[in-house]
Parts: C-alpha cells; structure tokens; sequence
C-alpha cells in the first residue's frame, strides 16, 4: 500500500493590514485616500441594503412554500442537487494571533473535610512504615491539591504535557511538579517513548490522577508501598503488540529517587519496571484489564515512617503488582448505568538493611504483601455507591525490631470502605466517604467529604 | 535495563506479520462504517467503534477499541469534538503514525459540510457546548453525499491500485443516494413545518433538511438529562391539549421516560428515530435508516393533534 504524502493544510491565515496612523491634513494624498475610501463604502451600503432586500424576498417566499426543496429535480452531480450545506474546511479563517498555539490548559479544585477519632497526624500502620506523602487527609476543612495542567503537540513528532499541583502544607503554598513529560508521535512499530517526570504504568491505579480515584483516598497497599503512587523522572517504553486483542507491553528506567527507590541509587539509575497488559470485551457490554507488572527499586537511605526522625533503608525492594478491572455497562452506555469491579495484588521482597537514629543499622529481608478490591456502582446517572476492602500482610521480623515501627500488630491491618458520589457532569463531582479502619493500634471511624471540580480542558481519560 | 531491552527485543522477534487482506477503516459511528462498506466493498474492513444503542458521546475507551486503531489504515469519525471524551486517548495509545489527525490516514466527516448551531460564545455554564458545531450531521442525506465524495477520494489515495474500483463504487452509490433523496424529500413534506420537541439537539440537521421546527429540548441543557423541573416547565409550556408541539424525538439510547411522561401529559406522540444505522429493526443501511426515519416521522404526525 503506498500512502501519498500530498496533504495540503486546509487553513490559511489572514494577516491584518498594518495601518500607519498620520495626523489630519498633514498629507493631501492621504485625504485623496480618504475621499476614495468613503465614496466606496457609500457605494457598498447600497449594494448591501439591495442585497439584503433581495433576501427578504426569497425568505418570505420560501416560507411560503416549506417544501421547495423537496420538489427540487435531482441533477445528475450529486453536489448540485442541494445547496444547503457547501465544501467549508475546518478553519475557513484564522486570525494569525500568538494564542491560537496556546497549550490546553486545565484547573482542577479539591477540596475536602474529614474526621477522625484518632488523631491524623501520629496515623502509622505498624510493621509498614508510610513513605513520601501516604498517610490520611488533615483533620478538619483542608483544600486538597488543586491542579494545573498543560498539555499541546510540540510539533509533528512530539507532544506534552505538564501537571502542576498547588498544595498548602502547614500553612505554606507550595507548587510541585507531578507530571512533566514529552511523549514521541507516530514512532514507526507501534512504540513510543516517554520522558520527564510521569507516574510509573506499574498496576492500575497508579498512573491515575488524583481527581480520577474512585475513592477520596489510596488503597492501604499503594499507601504503604508506594506512598501513594510511584512518580519519578526517567524514561518510558511502550509497545502495542500486533495482535488482534489488546496487548501492550512496557518498560521503565528512573531515577530511584522517590519511594519505593530513594536518593537516586545506582548513579541516578534507581529503578526499572516492566508491565504487560491485555484486555478486551465480552459482547457489547462487558469489559476488561488485566496487568502484571514488575519493579526493580534500589534505595540509599530511603526515609519512611515519622517525618522528624525516620528510618532509613538501604537496599533493593522487588515489587509485582498484578492488576484485574471489570467494567459493565448495559449497552456500552456508561452513562445511564454501570459497575467497576476493580482489584489490585502487590508483594514486594525488601532486602537491605534498615537503620533507626542512634541505633546500628540491622539487616532486612521481608515479604510483604497487600491487595485490596472495590466496587462502584451506578444505578442511574449521576448517583455512584461503592465498596472497598484493604488488606496487608507479611512476615514477623525477628525480635529486634520490637517496639519500632518495623515491627507489625498481631493480626493483619484492614479497612474496609464505604462511598457515595454525586456528580452534575463530567466536571463536577462531590463525594462522602466512611472508613473503618483498623490497620494503626486503635481502629478508626473515618468520615470524609470531597469535592472535584474541573474547568478548562479536561483530558480524556484512560479506561 | 538490559533486561528491559532483551524483553522486548524478544518481543518484536516473535512479532508476526500481519497479512492485510485490504484497507481496515475504523468508523467511530456506524454511519461511517455503512458508508465506507458501500464505497469500498470488498476491497475493504470496516468495524465501528460504537454500535447504534450506544450514545457516541459516552465511550470508555477501551482495550479493544486501541488494538483496532493500532490496525486501522483509515479512521473515519464525526469530530467537531463528538468524540473528545474517548478518540484522543485511543489515537495516543494506539501508537499508528498512520491514521494521526492531519495525515491521510483520519478523515473528519463534520468538516466537509456545512455545520449548525456553531456557537458564538462557549461556556459550560450551558452544558455540554460543541466550539465546532452540531456534530450529528449524519441527519441529512445531502451531507453525507459530501462525506461518500470524500471518502471515495480518501481510500483512493491511500489504495491506488484500486482508485478506479473506490471511483466506481462512488459514483454508483451517489446515483442512488440521490435517487433515494428526492424519494424521501417526496415522501416528507407534508413533514415540513412540523414542530418538535427534541430529548438531545441530535436532530438540527434532520429539521434543517425537511424543514423541521425544533420548539424546546427534554435536556435542560445540552448533555444535562432532563430535570423534573425542566420537564414540569415543558408541560405548562406546551399545554395539555396536545397543540403544543407535533411530536417528541428521543434516539433509541435515550431514556425513553422523559418522552412517554411528557406524551402521557400532552397528547403529542412521542417517537424514537434511529439516529444511525442499526438504531431499529428496519434501519439496516443507510437507504433503510432515512426509509425508516420518514417512516415514523409520518406515523406520528398522522397521531398529532391538526
């Protein structure tokens, strides 16, 4: 098959005339102009006005005669029969202005209230201490992040994209930088490669963004291994196999700078994944995913657990998440009706050695492992409920990490969820939330409630 | 890393080749794949990607639907952003050079006619705002005359061995196409000057081209689903003696409750017109689906009130 390359663009610009401004009487070939330019436009009013006395006419007669164009002959040119809609391209005219090449540009707010029995602050899940940011929302009325992103095509061959949350942390705002990629366009052999900062395609649910969970908060298992969702700057590969069903492959190579990895081991090569997906559709209204994916972190000094005093890993952690989702939706119209089962394994193997302040550093192999499964549902548009429970789980270390927070509670830490949102449209969504969680010492009654808005662009999202 | 680029090093080994028997066209709408199967006959593969039941507006997009985008030679889709929730994610996961907006490969239906309602201003305060227009142009036959021009020019350039068969077929479908439209325009218009209440504005160009008055929509505004309130005001607006309008057009994916509790109210009949092919039992192609539409279209004005 040989394809042309003979596209011609569509659209042409029309420039404005720059106009010279001079003074009243300064030049006589100017008034000359001027004289010119006035006769004209009298003279173009009065073709207008003609013109549009003429319209009138064929106005008043076509609604004489509704029908007209039904007993119009057919002529032999298929263009001729029907004059109504005509050849126009996608922009007939464009002013040449420096915005029209101005990224989509998005805002999402969040916001939220919750409340807590225990107090959110001193929150730990004994034996799995929390990285990064993982851990509940504050007590009280606080704003989640609110996002800005920034998405247009470079050129041809590459497109971007930008995601910025402002977040208030102890009363200071900060802008972060959460996503910051370039992505390849129409490489050949169906690859493409990304680079920058992007949450890893590890699982399921980690690459999806804060305003697209199902629930105000993260799985147990992705707070406890992933402090949340694991984000670090690198390089991504991607390949769709060529195969009837839906079948991708992808590999990863980042920095190790955020946990699992941490202080960029490795020389700045701290981590390596690689993800296998497939999925498909049974009948019109049922359809899956299923994932495997693998991550290799390294880790110099990886803090994790209290903020003021942590402890500090060093050492490799090898992770597999495998990732099952199941939508239904009558028809295909999620719209109306539809329910998400979705579910998540991980086990990771942490081998190292942990150090706590003042203490000789002891050497660590453990496995853990973590799963949890959800459900949302709606009945009618708008209106969503689900359920989610979480668990974790793992080997005893041996008894000298009694009384640290390496050391886990007798029985395996669970929550179990309860949601209901509201959403007015695609854009709007409010949501009440209820935890029961018994992962920390004392169990906890967790009532939350959420707010997402979003205005401006709003990418489509990934299934 | 080496062990990332020995997998998938292995991977492309084992890659097969894939043998294509003639030019595979992904449709987003049944229409195009209708279209592209009179043009292209046997030379071609068309699939759609939504079916008639499924408002094409609402579509996840799914695994499925990249693996075909990933083969496709050609992409036919409404646009004029009917499709911004699901096509841009599955084009960016598709990883196809080929069938990217602006190469040979996407053909946009929606800008090769003349489009309605183009708003002057958007704001979502007014619901779900089309910048480009009305994007369901599939409504009047003369349209997609246009689109089977363009498409017949389409698959010519991208198969040239088999221009003269895609020319042919093109021709001879236009002559048909516009023996059946002076038939429907024959059929329809006593239809002209009808007025009718609208579930969604899906119909502007069905009411352009017979002549249709559209007195008020089921939705509050566009993509919002009618409100109690919305529809009480309808009722008060409209009267209950059945001369407030000529009938209720909803498509089959729309809930049919707003319709019939407005049709119990009023007296004006309610009816469902496939808005694409598939979308009843009569509407097998695109000669069947205006035959079917004229149809019900007549069975309910003979209903309303004179």
């Amino acid at each position: 098959m040989n394809t042309r390359w003979f596209y011609l663009p569509l659209a042409w610009a029309l420039s404005g005339c720059p106009l010279t401004m001079a003074q009243d009487g300064q030049n006589p070939e100017l008034d000359l102009l001027r004289e010119e330019i006035r006769s004209m436009r009298v003279e173009y009013e009065a073709r207008i006005a003609e013109l549009e006395a003429r319209l009138d006419a064929a106005e008043q007669a076509a609604a004489a005669e509704p029908s007209a164009q039904g007993a119009r002959a057919v002529a032999e040119e298929p263009m001729s029969a029907y004059e109504g809609p005509v050849m126009m391209s996608p922009q007939t005219v464009s002013m040449a202005r420096d915005s029209s090449f101005n990224p989509a540009i998005g805002v999402t707010f969040q916001g939220q209230a919750w409340s807590f029995e225990n107090d959110p602050e001193d929150y730990m899940i004994p034996g799995f201490p929390l990285g990064g940011e993982a851990g509940p929302a504050p007590q009280g009325l606080s704003l989640a992040e609110t996002e800005i992103s920034m998405s247009a095509n470079v050129d041809d061959k590459f497109t971007a994209m930008l995601t910025a949350p402002i977040a208030v942390e102890d009363g200071e705002v900060k802008i972060e930088l959460e996503e910051a990629w370039i992505e390849t366009v129409g490489l050949p052999a169906s690859l493409a490669v990304r680079m920058g900062r992007f949450f890893s395609a590890i699982g399921y649910q980690n690459s999806r963004h804060f305003h697209a969970w199902d629930f105000a908060d993260q799985p147990l298992v992705y707070q406890a291994f992933l402090a949340n969702q694991y984000l670090d700057d690198g390089l991504q590969m991607r390949w769709l196999a060529p195969t009837d069903f839906y079948l991708e492959f992808s590999g990863e190579l980042l920095r190790g700078d955020r946990y699992p990895a941490g202080g960029a081991a490795n020389s700045g090569f701290g981590a390596q994944s690689l993800s296998a997906r497939t999925g498909g559709d049974i009948g019109f209204s049922h359809s899956w995913l299923l994932g495997l994916s693998w991550l290799g972190a390294d880790a110099d000094e990886r803090p994790s657990g209290s903020e003021d005093d942590p402890l500090l890993f060093t050492g490799g952690t090898d992770m597999l998440v495998a990732s099952f989702v199941w939508k239904w939706a009558p028809y295909g119209n999620s719209r109306q009706q539809n329910f998400i089962f979705q579910s998540e394994y991980l086990r990771r193997k942490e081998d190292g050695e942990y150090s706590l302040s003042g203490a000789t550093p002891g050497s660590w192999d453990m496995d853990q492992s973590g799963w949890y499964a959800q459900a949302v549902y709606q009945p009618f548009p708008r209106w969503r409920f689900g359920a989610r429970f979480d668990q974790l789980s793992g080997d005893t270390p041996d008894s000298r990490w009694l009384d640290t927070p390496l050391y886990p509670l007798g029985s395996d830490p669970r929550r179990y969820s309860l949601m209901v949102d509201w959403s007015n449209s695609e854009f709007s969504r409010l949501r009440l939330q209820y935890n029961y969680d018994s992962a920390g010492e004392d169990a906890d009654n967790q009532f939350g409630l959420q707010y997402i808005f979003s205005i401006g662009a709003h990418g489509a999202h990934t299934f | 890393m080496t062990r990332t680029i020995k997998a998938l090093a292995l991977l492309l080994l084992l890659a097969p080749l894939t043998a294509v028997a003639g030019l595979l066209v992904f449709a987003c709408e049944p229409e195009w794949s209708a279209l592209a199967e009179e043009i292209g006959g046997d030379r071609i593969e068309a699939s759609s990607a939504t079916h008639a039941l499924q408002d094409p507006h609402y579509v996840e997009a799914r695994p499925s639907l990249i693996s075909q985008v990933r083969k496709a030679d050609l992409v036919i889709c409404s646009g004029a952003q009917l499709e911004i929730g699901w096509l841009p994610m599955l084009l960016s996961k598709a990883n196809n050079p080929r069938i990217l907006p602006g190469r040979d490969g996407f053909l946009e239906a929606s800008s090769m006619v003349r489009r309605l309602d183009v708003p002057d201003s958007v704001d979502r305060a007014q619901g779900d705002m089309h910048p480009q227009g009305n994007p369901h142009i599939q409504m009047n036959p003369h349209n997609i005359a246009l689109v089977a021009q363009a498409l017949g020019k389409r698959l010519a350039e991208l198969d040239p061995d088999n221009a003269a068969h895609y020319q042919a077929r093109t021709a001879d479908f236009l002559r048909r196409w516009n023996v059946a439209i002076t038939r429907w325009e024959e059929q329809a218009r006593g239809l002209a000057g009808s007025r009718v209440v609208c579930h969604h504005k899906s119909w502007v160009y069905l009411e352009d081209w017979l002549g249709l008055r559209e007195v008020a929509t089921l939705e509050p505004v566009p993509g919002i689903p009618p409100t109690a309130a919305h529809l009480s005001a309808l009722l008060a607006e409209l009267g209950a003696d059945g001369k407030g309008a000529d009938m209720i057009i909803r498509s089959p994916f729309q809930n049919p409750k707003p319709s019939e509790w407005l049709q119990e109210r009023t007296g004006i009949p309610a009816v469902m017109l496939p808005l694409t092919v598939g979308g009843s039992d009569r509407a097998l192609d695109l000669f069947s689906l205006f035959d079917d539409i004229i149809a019900r279209m007549l069975s309910a004005r003979s209903r309303s009130q004179p």
